[in-house]
């Protein structure tokens, strides 16, 4: 009995110990509208340490950040000489991809994570594309991955930011993070990491819903619910805009 | 000014759009081509994906196709008899044209087969109009040449089902029409444009109609094809930006007009080394594609579009 007792308390005090730091955090704003006149947002990040005793002597605070948008499956093709001829031959089959994905971190990624933690919790670019089974696909499969990450680095829609996180103190922590203009609808997941020595010792997830609004919400939802009513709309927009071009002309005489 | 495209997700200027469909409505009025073939690769560039501008662009080409009839209307310059022919014929053409890309695309390597017909259709053609309208405007300058006939009388002339095509001058059998329909309507469903830059040499040199009437006719059928085109990726993939095309309606509608205009004040062999110049450049440039290096090998798409 009073071995089960220990074993109880011991178990209590690693859970505590777990807990011994965690994670109060806000967002500037936890609602992106998209409407006609949408460029981009800025989004902030904020947040403090809570501690319920001092902080662990030697291995020094970081913080990760990582906001991801929906996630689809992609298909990456690869042009190649054919015949002499460039063209599009080989291909390969992505599960999961995230439309948007942007990490920012207080430090060099390697050296604030480890190895394993970055595995288990998915957070460099590389492991939140999920991939599997593509070597069977193509010669050198690692390589579309790679232009995938390349290509959207390129665009805005990835991004590493090591080092843009503020951590004043041991305490208090603040990012910010820009939404570009080509931005697909849907919940985007902001994860938060507290690491100590390459480990994980605190985690909070949130999402910002980033939705269509007023016109940008009634065509998108008119072309997905009455299709055959959008199209013939579309048709007879285009042919009245023509008809009323050439009636203009007319009556300017030109 | 910035404005955001429900279906493309994507923020673009508006006055960008507006010019882009400017251009083309202006080469679409002057030419009766549909312009298809320069707006989806335009619409590409500045990041709007393959699906949408094709099925937005063709959107479009039903509004400048519109603008650019009614003005050729005006000076009775469109065959409609011819149009609906050829309609007819186009018809039967694409569903068959469809039928074979399937097949092509069960057994792998669509995409060379297609760019390189396009190739060299496109050069043939344009080489072709290019020589002729050139001897055509030499002949003109030497007024003691004789006077060529419009077309030459041979056995297509023996056929039955002799209809009178008053517009163009013709008393020919629909057989010919349907065939050249079907033939362009075959073309465009393999190559996946609407086909007017092949149809406008074909109604030329094949069927021998005048140059004036070309225009207006070639229009006239495109209006239909590009319709259903728009009706069908509306339907079927959700892939029509209104917002987008809004703006390339407004620009095309104006561009057709100014350009039926400028294209009327053109003499006919003129208007032929036009369309032979830009049929080839669009042939040199897809060439061009094929044989340079690209610098970036990879392409992203959603996996949904095959």
């Amino acid at each position: 009995m009073t071995r089960l007792a220990a074993i109880i308390a011991l178990v209590c005090w690693v859970g505590q110990m777990a807990k011994a730091e965690s994670i109060v955090s806000g967002l500037s704003q936890s609602r992106v509208s998209i409407t006609a006149d949408f460029v981009g947002s800025e989004i902030l990040i904020y947040g403090a340490v809570k501690r319920d005793s001092p902080p662990p002597e030697g291995a020094a605070l970081n913080v990760i950040v990582t906001v991801q948008g929906p996630s689809t499956p992609l298909k990456i093709r690869r042009k190649e000489r054919v015949a002499g001829i460039w063209i599009n031959n080989a291909s390969v089959e992505i599960d999961r991809a995230p439309s948007f994905y942007v990490i920012a971190t207080t430090g060099p990624l390697p050296k604030i994570l480890s190895q394993t933690e970055n595995l288990r919790h998915k957070i460099s670019i590389p492991s939140a594309i999920r991939a599997v089974g593509i070597s069977s696909e193509a010669v050198r499969a690692p390589d579309f991955v790679d232009a995938l990450i390349r290509l959207r680095l390129a665009d805005g829609s990835y991004g590493v930011q090591e080092g843009s996180v503020e951590l004043n103190e041991d305490t208090l922590f603040r990012a910010d993070v820009q939404l570009p203009a080509n931005l697909t609808e849907g919940d985007y997941v902001v994860r938060l990491f507290l690491t100590r020595s390459g480990k994980v010792v605190a985690t909070q997830d949130r999402t910002i819903d980033v939705r269509k609004e007023g016109l940008e919400r009634f065509i998108f939802q008119m072309a997905n619910d009455a299709p055959i009513l959008y199209g013939i709309a579309a048709i007879t927009i285009a042919a009245l805009a023509g008809w009323a071009a050439s009636t203009a002309f007319r009556l300017m005489r030109w | 000014m910035q404005l955001y495209l429900p279906i493309a997700e994507i923020s673009v200027n508006a006055f960008l759009i507006l010019g882009l469909g400017g251009i083309v409505g202006f080469l679409s009025g002057m030419f009766g081509v549909g312009g298809g073939f320069l707006i989806t690769p335009l619409l590409f560039f500045i990041g709007i994906s393959p699906a949408v501008a094709v099925a937005t662009g063709a959107t479009q080409v039903v509004a400048s196709s519109v603008s650019g009839v009614l003005a050729q209307v005006r000076r009775k310059a469109v065959d409609f008899r011819m149009g609906l022919v050829l309609l007819a014929g186009g018809i039967a053409g694409s569903a068959a044209g469809i039928w074979v890309f399937r097949q092509m695309v069960a057994r792998g390597q669509v995409d060379l087969f297609v760019q390189l017909s396009y190739v060299l259709f496109l050069g043939f053609i344009g080489l072709t109009m290019l020589q002729e309208s050139l001897r055509a405007m030499r002949r003109l300058k030497n007024t003691s040449a004789p006077i060529r006939r419009s077309h030459i009388h041979n056995w297509v002339h023996g056929l039955p089902l002799k209809v009178k095509f008053r517009t163009s001058g013709l008393y020919i059998s629909v057989l010919p029409p349907i065939v050249v329909g079907a033939m362009v309507g075959f073309l465009a469903a393999i190559m996946g444009v609407g086909g007017g830059f092949i149809m406008v040499p074909a109604m030329i040199y094949l069927l021998g109609m005048p140059t004036k009437v070309v225009v207006g006719t070639s229009l006239f059928q495109i209006i239909f094809v590009a319709a259903f085109t728009a009706f069908m990726h509306a339907l079927t993939s959700q892939t029509v930006d209104l917002l987008l095309a809004g703006l390339l309606i407004l620009g095309g509608v104006i561009g057709a007009q100014i350009g039926a205009r400028v294209g009327v004040r053109l003499k006919a062999e003129q208007l032929r080394v036009l369309l032979a110049l830009l049929v080839l450049a669009v042939a040199i440039k897809i060439a061009l594609d094929l044989l340079i290096e690209p610098s970036e090998l990879f392409s992203i798409s959603p996996e949904r579009i095959t």
